[in-house]
């Protein structure tokens, strides 16, 4: 554990990191920058995991291994976000939330 | 020394998270982005996860990045600014996210962890070892599914990326 810090201030942290990931989402019109708020949000979930496993259960290792398993989901989340992505501007021109319709290929 | 270290990568990981969501370049809200993942990567450091650490710099920051990197160079002219939302719908959100921020935080500072003072290291080979155990508690099972998880996705990232050009080939016999 971090000496002088506590769990609050670190939770606190990841709570604003969450939060500001849920504004770009929400505010956003662009689809990579809706995938990066995703990033932001996933991110402050990790920390979350390490945290409290590091804090509170410091003899098992359960929060480090799903966050192994958190960051491969999301590996593999944007690898597919981003190759739709691409698809989707061959055919419309545009990566703008409103101009997309069609999900057919 | 890490109370000091701390405060700077949480400010960091804070102003350049702001920064990623709300600037209107697009390359340089990827940058921002990994400014803040590269962040956390140092909290992992601080609270002594090494092999973590290092995922997250290699797979975050070396790999996602470079693919939103990428995408934005072939889907953008690096000058386009980005379209942005109408500021009331931008004011109600960040009333709705502080409102929620709030409830978090209540919870959090009500809710009285059990904290327990330690200085354990864990070695990469206690990770590997819990990883790969097939006893009570061990992960082999969502490790290999996760590793049929990561083909599937490739495969499927490739087929939709070259969608059109594979089913033609295919239809022509």
């Amino acid at each position: 554990m971090i000496s002088g810090i506590s769990i609050y201030e670190i939770l606190t942290v990841t709570s604003i990191l969450f939060f500001i990931g849920v504004y770009g989402f929400i505010t956003r019109t662009n689809l990579i920058s809706i995938l990066i708020s995703v990033e932001l949000m996933l991110n402050a979930s990790v920390v979350n995991f390490v945290i409290i496993n590091k804090y509170l259960f410091p003899e098992v290792l359960q929060g480090v291994y799903f966050s192994i398993f958190i960051i491969a989901v999301a590996a593999a989340e944007t690898a597919l976000a981003v190759s739709i992505i691409i698809n989707l501007y061959r055919q419309i021109s545009s990566v703008e939330v409103k101009d997309v319709e069609t999900m057919k290929y | 020394m890490e109370r000091i270290i701390f405060y700077c990568l949480a400010a960091v990981i804070i102003a350049f998270g702001i920064a990623s969501v709300t600037s209107r370049k697009m390359l340089r809200s990827v940058i921002y982005l990994s400014f803040v993942l590269i962040s956390i990567a140092g909290i992992f450091f601080l609270v002594d996860y090494n092999f973590l650490a290092a995922i997250q710099l290699t797979v975050y920051a070396g790999g996602i990045v470079v693919l939103i990197i990428f995408s934005v160079l072939l889907v953008h002219h690096i000058e386009m600014e980005l379209e942005m939302a109408k500021a009331s719908k931008k004011i109600v959100t960040a009333i709705a996210c502080l409102i929620g921020l709030g409830v978090f935080l209540r919870a959090i500072y009500t809710y009285d962890f059990n904290v327990i003072d330690n200085s354990i290291t864990t070695t990469t080979a206690d990770i590997g070892t819990g990883l790969l155990s097939y006893e009570a508690g061990g992960f082999i099972l969502p490790f290999e599914v996760i590793s049929v998880l990561l083909l599937a996705a490739m495969i499927g990232a490739i087929v939709i990326a070259k969608g059109s050009k594979l089913t033609e080939k295919n239809n022509q016999p």
